[in-house]
């Protein structure tokens, strides 16, 4: 062990399966690098679980850069942990201190089953996305790619909003368990655009639908959602679907 | 093709019927603040008297207010409904919580907030409003003293506090549901918003001052 390493206690969720009752164990963390992301430090405990013999703990993860949207532990009482705009593999061991104790738990909403420990279901947000549909767009000779003029404001928004990758952290982050942010998001991204707008009221409609059917709780506006979201994803996305709903279902 | 569901059982319907009936009653709260502001002016109640007569007798008045009662009933029960839905929505809770990282705690606590507010709410209206209704019912309006009712009520200390966390609740309550009717109506605008933030906090400030001012000036016998 050089010296800088740490040694942490985790408090994780361990869960066998979707229908059995989960609880805490604890587990110690030594000779931690302090410049170990968050998912290699669960790497080194795994590591030490399986040559000891013991199961190792479940996690999403996959890209490891921040892009994929897979890892979703809910670190000390906020998804992806204490920092700003990163998600749970871009949290670094450095902002914690030797000899914390760090509680993991799994992202929680009747909508996101456990499957075990950390790992979710998050399909719902799959069906979601299904339930938007398609764009129309005219296959043949591939056009000229400014054939259609997008104004700069509206393209950087759809940009932003485009941005989300669906890791769930919104949902998690809300104490209502809404879906709101993600779902508005991915309506806005569309909307914004004229590929977008020939389908946007369809879209808003079914997308809602679906998001309720889901079990998904109600925006109270706390504005947890977009504090936590590691890609900065806007509240004015949820005023934009609001507009689009309230205009879809008026018309 | 869409399914479209009923617009009042979807989340967003029942969101804007919130915001909606929650600007009524804020709408409803200038009036109440205004009139009772008439005790300010000090002459013994009797402008302000002549204000509450108004207001309890005039017919256009009597009409708002049960559009004001069916606008609170629905928006308790839009709130309900809501709530039993969230509840539903996360059946384990979360082990350790850091909900001051991200957001204010009167925005988590709008439902012990208005559960406070309806409380208070029931007090306030058996101390003045059924009295004020017998008094209309029973052709004595005319002889019937609010003010005087208004002294009698903040003579005890307890009521006086009970007041006071009542205003302070109403406070927090629409320092956050102020603004937050505006975004769930689909106005989050980067010029705007800030502005409608504003108007909220120095509208929740102002108009619960008023209000918190009265028993306390009663009580003290600053007005007489």
């Amino acid at each position: 062990m050089s010296q800088g390493n740490m040694n942490l206690t985790l408090k994780v969720w361990k869960q066998k399966n979707k229908n059995e009752k989960g609880r805490f164990e604890t587990f110690d963390a030594k000779g931690i690098s302090p410049d170990m992301s968050f998912l290699e430090m669960f790497d080194v405990v795994n590591e030490h679980l399986i040559s000891s013999g013991k199961e190792p703990i479940a996690f999403d993860h996959d890209c490891r850069e921040g892009i994929c949207g897979m890892c979703s532990m809910y670190i000390n009482g906020r998804p992806h942990g204490p920092k700003q705009g990163v998600t749970t593999c871009q949290l670094h061991m450095r902002s914690f201190k030797d000899g914390d104790t760090i509680v993991v738990e799994p992202w929680r909403s009747a909508a996101f089953p456990v499957i075990k420990d950390l790992a979710v279901d998050r399909s719902s947000f799959d069906r979601i996305m299904a339930s938007g549909g398609f764009v129309s767009i005219n296959t043949g000779n591939a056009k000229d790619a400014n054939n259609i003029l997008i104004p700069k404001y509206d393209a950087d928004d759809a940009f932003n909003a485009a941005a989300c990758i669906g890791c769930g952290a919104c949902v998690a982050a809300c104490k209502n368990s809404s879906a709101m942010l993600f779902v508005s998001a991915k309506v806005s991204q569309l909307a914004l655009l004229p590929q977008g707008k020939i389908e946007k009221r369809d879209r808003v409609l079914n997308m809602v639908k679906q998001m309720d059917e889901e079990g998904f709780g109600n925006c109270t506006n706390t504005g947890a959602c977009e504090a936590e979201c590691p890609k900065s994803i806007s509240l004015e996305n949820i005023a934009r679907m609001n507009r689009e709903y309230l205009k879809a279902s008026l018309t | 093709m869409s399914e479209k569901s009923f617009f009042l059982s979807s989340s967003i319907g029942k969101k804007i019927s919130m915001g909606l009936t929650g600007l009524f009653l804020i709408s409803f709260l200038i009036v109440h603040v205004s009139v009772n502001s008439c005790i300010f002016i000090n002459d013994g109640g009797i402008t302000f008297n002549a204000a509450a007569h108004f207001m309890a007798t005039n017919p256009l008045i009597r009409l708002i207010e049960i559009g004001l009662f069916a606008g609170l009933i629905l928006h308790i029960i839009f709130a309900l409904l809501l709530t039993l839905e969230n509840k539903k929505a996360r059946p384990i809770g979360y082990e350790k919580i850091n909900g001051s990282a991200n957001s204010n705690w009167y925005s988590r606590s709008m439902g012990i907030l208005g559960s406070l507010l309806l409380i208070f709410l029931v007090v306030h209206l058996a101390h003045f409003w059924i009295d004020t209704k017998i008094a209309v019912f029973t052709g004595k309006a005319d002889k019937h003293n609010t003010f005087n009712e208004m002294k009698e009520v903040f003579s005890n200390w307890y009521i006086v506090a009970l007041y006071l966390i009542g205003v302070g609740s109403l406070l927090f309550h629409i320092l956050h549901g102020f603004q937050s009717a505006f975004q769930t109506l689909g106005l989050n605008h980067k010029k705007y918003t800030p502005i409608i933030k504003k108007i909220g906090l120095w509208f929740s400030i102002i108009v619960c001052l008023l209000f918190a001012s009265m028993p306390v000036a009663i009580f003290t016998e600053l007005i007489k």
